[in-house]
């Protein structure tokens, strides 16, 4: 199978989701309220003012008319401007996305380097005693909301054992790294600042934590039960017939098998990630994207509405793709096709 | 004879379950002497694979309960710790399963998973020299372009690749028994006779004494020189091949050999009529006695073992009763 | 054979109801558990007003008095700061979950499947269309689209279940799109087809039982998750409007008195989390009974 041509073929079903989702996003925004521009300006506005905001919105044209206009819009990168703050929304956007970003990656490392090797011990001495613990927490990770996580750890460890703060992203008498990629994790190292370092990862764990015990407990539950799954099967007994230690079993040979489906399923938990992320800016006064939005929704904002969501949305189907080319690299019977002997 | 290099003595076997103990093997004795070719021949679900996998301890510790001797080249495996047992998987001792294809791990190359016996085992120290001997092993089974299957992943050969390939990895570490569990079922017959055949050159090339699991009759007179008979997890009759097929002493054996299709055209198989008993609450004599034609009540108690021939035992009563007379 | 006799469903259906697999099922007391807590929680939403000690306290109501009191005997969950004992609020409170767990389904699951099935069996363009649909709605973070849709209509505990049904419904679809594709070649299927069976008749006889068991789990567990996703909502102010007591609104008022006021959040937030918990228990027992693939 060509790879090459593969991926070519995933960005255009890419796109076209993407287009899909652009028209979706569009119609929710101006065909499903009744009035927009009513919506924006509140009901105390007369009907002149609406008159006008309607017209100033473009809404006055016919709809086809209106959705080539921001699609071109879209092409150049104008997002248009918020109704609430007056500020271009793609500069917003622009200035909550590495916060947002950030976030979203050190959560993504918590599950990554909890779950999976949780999940495998797990499989390891299924039905034992540590199998139990550990599957009970994965499901209290799971069945518990990402803001009640966000309280709880607020209250734990800051209110009463006042270990961590809950001030943003920086203490206030700290000044950000000077700016790279836009992670202060990554930018504080680059530059050398490891105060900066330590008072950013101060700030990130609780919130990462708050975002990440949900996916952890599913990375958990998922990797122990395709790691189960591959202990059943032939070739691990076969393994073990000659003489690979239990742990070279469970940490290579039950492991890489059962990586790929996990790996799959990664792609639509980032997307709950991005998801709660808006629940846990919120609680932590987080200045990312996801609050930005949250503040956009709270104040009829229909332009930071849809362009949140439009980024968040093309955010997450690059993820997608990555993941799924990185599964089609992993996985030899998809990488290699039909290639039998 | 010399010392046998597997000695099975008394050994009982069984599973607690759900439902409750299930008496998996009764009494087993077995030996394999050195170099020798041994089928252990029996119908699906008699027992015979449990077996295998007992005398290599792979069975499940929690929930097995064994009894008796196995005794490998001075070694009691029932006793044995888990690291040393560890140490005769797949150099002294070497299994050969049944689904070459599905019993290697799907996502590592021929040379991963060869390589990782290699040097598990101190049979190579480097991977480079695990690499050269992997090479050459695979030329001694007939595979032409080594270094293409090496490369390869199971799912890129056919299943006779992959049970040459499962070959080579039994015999790389030059084991000095090896267990085969009907090995060629999953495939065609030519694929295995060609299997037979490799096994049967490359096991006397090493000195390597084979244990050969199967249900077809056809394999045993084809591959063995002895012949060991299992019903639901009792040994009924055991001697050398051409003797034992020649003239079958126990019921079952009879029976089995009775119901092999002929291309003489002059009859038809005759199956065996009943089933396998429940292993939860099996017959207390005779485990054969409720299919038997010749059942009769000095079977319920457990027959004894009684030699009829040079090297050939039953365990029935209807050849105590000739012995006595 | 017959073709009824041929398909599975009718079979499985009838497994279901065998007192075997109830012992098994009673065998795994996890299930179990889960299966008490979705009934005490059942039957306290639906006798609410007999269950919870100050009924009174479900609505609007000041009892400054009482206010902002600590767990206590005469108040369990202590009082908030209007003064109105949070036991009972979240008594209530689990009587707008479960409404809004039932509606949204009741909304989601017949979309769902009914564009999975069709899909599934008609393939070609039908297929295309109906998936890409799919794929462009799953394409958004599930909270993510809610959120939007609640952005543009106003916050009202009915958006909030338009907005849950629009974001779930996509799921219910994929799932029933795999099993319709597989089961579409089957024999029973093909059997019926030749003997003239019309396709509403395919597809409602002798598909869709055999997709019961999937839905039927899937089903509970997304009863949960439901709840899960209504309390978020919640608590960002965008589903249920005060004074109407809703568990995730509930821990937003708490959250603005930490951490003085902690019961005010902690135990709605507890609520949430047994609900979800129960639910998830009792889907994952179905699971293991039913042996499907969800």
């Amino acid at each position: 199978m060509n790879l090459p041509r593969y991926l070519v073929r995933r960005l255009f079903a890419c796109l076209a989701t993407f287009v899909g989702v652009s028209i979706l996003i569009f119609g929710i925004a101006r065909v499903i309220p009744g009035d927009p521009a009513r919506i924006a300006l509140g009901p105390t506005a007369t009907d002149e003012q609406v008159r006008e905001f309607r017209i100033q919105l473009g809404l006055d044209q016919p709809l086809p008319q209106q959705y080539a206009h921001y699609v071109s819009g879209l092409l150049h990168g104008d997002l248009g401007v918020s109704l609430y703050t007056n500020a271009p929304v793609a500069r917003d956007l622009r200035a909550g996305f590495p916060a947002t970003f950030e976030l979203v990656l050190v959560a993504t490392l918590f599950m990554v380097g909890i779950g999976i090797p949780l999940g495998v011990i797990a499989a390891r001495h299924r039905d034992g005693a540590a199998d139990n613990v550990i599957r009970l927490g994965a499901l209290l990770g799971v069945v518990t909301p990402s803001f009640v996580w966000a309280v709880l750890l607020m209250l734990v460890f800051s209110d009463y054992l006042g270990w961590l703060p809950i001030d943003g992203r920086l203490s206030e008498t700290v000044s950000p790294p000077p700016s790279v990629t836009g992670l202060y994790l990554v930018d504080s190292l680059l530059a050398g600042q490891p105060h900066v370092f330590l008072n950013a990862l101060e700030h990130i764990i609780l919130p990462a934590t708050a975002l990440s015990l949900a996916s952890i407990g599913q990375t958990t539950r998922l990797t122990r039960a395709n790691v189960a799954e591959a202990y059943a099967s032939p070739y691990i007994e076969m393994a073990r017939a000659y003489g690979i230690s239990g742990r070279r079993i469970a940490s290579r040979y039950a492991l890489r098998p059962a990586l790929i489906p996990t790996l799959t399923i990664l792609g639509l938990d980032i997307a709950a990630k991005l998801g709660n992320a808006f629940l846990v800016e919120t609680v932590f006064g987080w200045p990312g994207m996801a609050q930005y939005g949250v503040q956009a929704i709270l104040h009829k904002d229909l332009n930071g509405i849809v362009g949140t969501v439009l980024v968040i949305a093309a955010f997450f189907l690059v993820i997608n793709m990555i993941v799924d080319a990185a599964v089609t690299v992993l996985d030899p019977r998809i990488r290699l096709g039909a290639q039998g002997a | 004879m010399t010392a046998p290099i597997l000695d099975i003595r008394g050994l009982d076997l069984s599973f607690d379950m759900f439902e409750g103990r299930s008496h998996v093997l009764r009494q087993v004795a077995l030996t394999v002497g050195a170099g020798q070719r041994v089928a252990l021949v029996g119908e699906s679900g008699c027992g015979k694979s449990v077996l295998l996998r007992a005398i290599l301890g792979l069975l499940d510790r929690r929930k097995r309960v064994m009894t008796g001797e196995i005794r490998f080249d001075g070694t009691d495996l029932v006793r044995e710790r888990e690291s040393g047992l560890r140490a005769i998987r797949g150099s002294r001792i070497s299994m050969i399963f049944q689904d070459p294809s599905s019993s290697l791990n799907p996502v590592f190359t021929i040379a991963d998973q060869l390589t990782e016996v290699i040097l598990r085992h101190g049979t190579a120290k480097t991977t480079q020299a695990a690499l050269a001997l992997a090479t050459s092993a695979l030329r001694l089974v007939a595979i032409d372009e080594p270094e293409r299957v090496l490369a390869s992943y199971p799912f890129q050969l056919s299943g006779g690749m992959n049970q040459r390939v499962m070959i080579t990895m039994a015999l790389i570490n030059r084991p000095r028994l090896v267990l085969a569990d009907e090995p060629g079922t999953a495939l065609d017959v030519t694929i295995q006779e060609q299997t037979l055949r490799l096994m049967r050159r490359l096991t006397t090339d090493i000195g390597a004494a084979v244990l050969m699991v199967t249900h077809n009759l056809g394999v045993v007179r084809e591959f063995a020189e002895y012949v060991y008979v299992m019903y639901a997890g009792t040994i009924v009759e055991h001697g050398p091949v051409d003797e034992l097929l020649e003239s079958p002493r126990h019921p079952y054996t009879a029976a089995l050999l009775a119901a092999v299709p002929r291309l003489d055209g002059h009859s038809l198989p005759r199956p065996i009529a009943g089933t396998v008993p429940n292993f939860l609450s099996p017959p207390p004599g005779c485990r054969f006695q409720p299919r038997c034609p010749h059942a009769r009540p000095a079977c319920d108690a457990p027959p004894p073992m009684l030699t009829v021939a040079a090297g050939h035992e039953v365990a029935c009563v209807l050849h105590a009763e000739k012995v006595a007379a | 054979m017959s073709p009824r006799r041929m398909n599975p469903a009718r079979i499985s259906l009838r497994r279901l109801l065998h007192n075997r697999h109830w012992y098994r099922f009673s065998r795994n007391s996890l299930s179990l558990v889960g299966l008490l807590m979705v009934l005490t929680i059942t039957l306290a939403a639906l006798f609410a007003p007999w269950v919870a000690p100050y009924p009174g306290n479900a609505g609007p109501g000041v009892d400054f008095a009482h206010a902002s009191q600590p767990p206590s005997r005469a108040h369990w969950f202590g009082t908030d700061i209007s003064g109105r004992d949070e036991l009972s609020r979240v008594i209530f409170g689990y009587r707008v979950s479960l409404s809004v767990g039932v509606i949204v389904l009741a909304i989601a699951v017949p979309i769902g499947v009914v564009v999975g099935l069709l899909a599934g069996y008609y393939r070609d363009w039908v297929e295309m269309v109906l998936m890409r649909v799919t794929d462009v709605f799953l394409s958004v973070p599930p909270l993510v689209l809610a959120l939007a849709i609640l952005g543009v209509l106003a916050p009202s505990l009915r958006n909030a279940m338009l907005a849950i049904a629009a974001m779930w419904w996509p799921w219910y679809a994929r799932l029933i799109f795999n099993i319709t594709r597989t089961l579409t070649g089957q024999g029973y299927v093909v059997a019926a087809k030749v003997l003239g069976a019309s396709d509403a008749h395919i597809l409602f006889v002798e598909i869709l039982p055999n997709c019961m068991a999937s839905l039927l789990t899937k089903i509970t567990l997304d009863i949960g998750f439901v709840i899960l996703t209504a309390a978020s909502l919640g608590f960002l102010g965008l589903g249920v409007q005060a004074p109407t007591p809703e568990l995730g609104s509930m821990v937003a008022e708490g959250a603005q008195n930490l951490p003085d006021l902690w019961w005010m959040s902690v135990f709605p937030g507890l609520g949430i989390l047994v609900a979800v918990l129960g639910f998830n228990l009792l889907g994952d027992g179905l699971r293991d009974l039913m042996d499907v693939e969800v």
